[in-house]
């Protein structure tokens, strides 16, 4: 047990985090089965795709039949924009939500009131598992809209019994003022929001250390355990990974515990696998892959063996808290985030992990790849902050080469930096926008 | 003895020295005197204002990084040899300076220059000890008419 785990007040609804073993995958079956039947009567994408394959929902015998299942991809959102993928009447759908994702027409998610009440309560499980309760006082800073960020937080913590204060994205200024005067215990934003925040904090004299927020639930895009730990040690709160995606509910698929050690995964509402992206290969828990879900209980859009693109591991072993819902590894890297430059497969997070490893660098970067004269460049952009920025040309031409040399040895390519003044790289819906590809492929 | 200067980053694109210049202007910050360091792809700009914790303050909220340094205003005498003997000074104390600018104001045959030292305290003891002129913060400004 670490040394700061404090076991909090126990929610009832958290009761099935802990369902044993042979229980949890009973009703993981049963679900399944009801659900697949529902899908194979309403939808005609997912019954065309069983019947091409002579399947028909009473073939499922097991729940490892799931992978006779055919998988569900993005593009099947675009394919059947806006409404082609619902399973229930327009008359029982009670909410919206859409997603432009990085390119083309944007893929709609639709919920039932049911879906409503399950995703309010698995983002209450999310809040519980780390330790945030009634009583508490939640800052929710992701948007509010079409995103599903803003009202899937907002619903779990009013489910929840929490204060919440939905100050929604943007206007930093305020939000530092809101979260000091207000007293908020917990926040709920992009993480590279929050370093955004502790920053102008900074400017107006607020130091996070002395407010009494204390966990941050912080999800929506990928980031690494340095991040993490940037974060911990200039804020002096927690900060706990949620997962999530439009497609599969929204925030409240898989959430971590006070002993941080990847999201667990609510099993009970969402299936996981992890296959190899090139063959499609069922992996075994332990081995690194792309996460597939299967929605159990979604009513008015369910999701057969989703390709998430987000490449982590599955995690069997016992986690200290007694949790018996398994662990997804950090989500770090999606299969789409991959880029190829000259040759070499890169990640943006291991080049943020080599910018993070040079004394007082920031995560605030962008990423600029382009083709001159047939050969690819990679331009890493920093953002100059106070801790970076020294007086004297020299110092900011020698910072240059320690990051560019950093950049080098964990991606083996070199890289043009170039420093840029603060708050000048994109940042959408507090998402954070890391890698421009002008490359005509 | 010793002054406080700003440094602001820029990027070296059009537009990017006006708009700082512009928010100190709007706050009513004076700027006494002023040196642009710049590359092909930054620069550095460095202020010496009489309020300078304000000039901070506006440049911090207008989202610039900005770094406070200490630097030295020097009185040179404004004849043929002046800078040269000065220098000559720093040889021999083995003052190291990392950079200069001149203010514009002259008196009674004098200039004044900035010079930012690897160690200004100890400079300004060297300084002091071989008879320069060094001029501390409420003369330079009593100079510069504030
Ligand atoms: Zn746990």
């Amino acid at each position: 047990m670490s040394k700061n785990y404090q076991p909090g007040p126990f929610h009832p609804a958290s009761a099935m985090d802990y369902l044993p073993l042979s229980q949890l995958r009973d009703l993981q079956f049963q679900r399944l089965r009801a659900m697949v039947q529902r899908a194979y009567d309403r939808v005609g994408l997912f019954r065309q795709r069983m019947d091409a394959r002579s399947l028909k929902p009473a073939h499922l015998e097991t729940l490892d039949d799931i992978a006779k299942l055919p998988f569900t991809v993005k593009t099947d959102l675009r394919d059947t924009y806006p409404f082609g993928l619902f399973a229930s009447p327009l008359a029982e759908i009670v909410r919206f939500h859409a997603s432009t994702g990085t390119t083309g027409k944007p893929i709609v998610v639709a919920y039932t009131q049911e879906d409503l009440n399950d995703w309010a309560q698995v983002m209450l499980r999310s809040f519980a598992a780390c330790g945030v309760h009634r009583g508490d006082i939640v800052h929710n800073a992701y948007g509010y809209g079409l995103f599903t960020g803003g009202l899937g937080a907002h619903y779990g913590a009013e489910a929840l019994g929490a204060s919440v204060i939905p100050i929604s994205g943007g206007n930093t200024d305020r939000q530092v003022m809101v979260l000091r005067d207000f007293g908020a215990t917990a926040i709920c934003c992009t993480p590279s929001y929050f370093l955004h925040l502790i920053e102008r904090a900074a400017g107006m004299g607020v130091n996070f250390k002395d407010l009494p927020l204390r966990a941050g639930i912080f999800g929506a895009e990928p980031w690494t355990e340095s991040m993490r730990q940037r974060i911990e040690a200039e804020s002096g709160i927690k900060a706990y990974d949620i997962y999530g995606l439009s497609e599969i509910i929204g925030p409240g698929v898989a959430m971590e515990c006070l002993h941080q050690a990847g999201p667990h995964i609510f099993e009970d509402m969402f299936y996981p696998e992890i296959i190899d992206p090139e063959t499609c290969e069922l992996l075994s828990d332990g081995s690194e892959g792309e996460l597939v879900l299967t929605t159990l209980c979604k009513r008015a859009m369910p999701m057969i063996r989703y390709r998430t693109r987000d490449i982590t591991s599955l995690n069997s072993e016992p986690c200290a808290c007694g949790r018996t819902l398994r662990r997804i590894r950090r989500i770090g890297r999606r299969s789409d985030d991959m880029l190829i430059i000259r040759g070499v497969n890169v990640y943006p997070s291991q080049i943020e992990s080599a910018l993070l490893a040079v004394e007082g660098a920031q995560p605030h970067y962008q990423i600029v790849v382009d083709r001159q004269r047939g050969l690819d460049v990679l331009e890493v952009q920093v953002e100059v902050t106070a801790e970076l920025f020294s007086d004297t040309v020299g110092g900011l031409e020698k910072l240059q080469a320690k990051l560019s040399r950093s950049v080098e040895s964990v991606t083996g390519l070199r890289a043009e930096v170039r420093l840029v003044a603060p708050h000048t790289l994109q940042r959408s819906e507090g998402k954070a926008k890391r890698v421009i590809d002008k490359r005509k492929m | 003895m010793i002054l406080k200067q700003l440094s602001v980053f820029l990027e070296n694109k059009p537009g990017t020295l006006s708009a700082p210049c512009r928010a100190l202007a709007d706050a009513g910050v004076n700027i006494q005197t002023f040196a642009l360091a710049d590359t092909q792809k930054f620069g550095i700009l460095r202020l010496v204002v009489h309020e300078w914790e304000k000039a901070r303050r506006v440049l911090l909220e207008g989202g610039w990084t900005v770094k406070v340094t200490d630097v030295v205003a020097i009185e040179v005498s404004d004849t043929p040899g002046g800078l040269a003997s000065l220098f000559e000074v720093f040889e021999r104390a083995s003052i190291n300076v990392e950079y200069m600018y001149p203010f514009t104001a002259k008196q009674e045959g004098k200039g004044l220059m900035l010079f930012r030292f690897d160690d200004p305290d100890a400079a300004v003891k060297a300084l002091q000890a071989n008879k320069v002129s060094v001029v501390g913060t409420v003369e330079l400004f009593k100079r510069l008419g504030n």
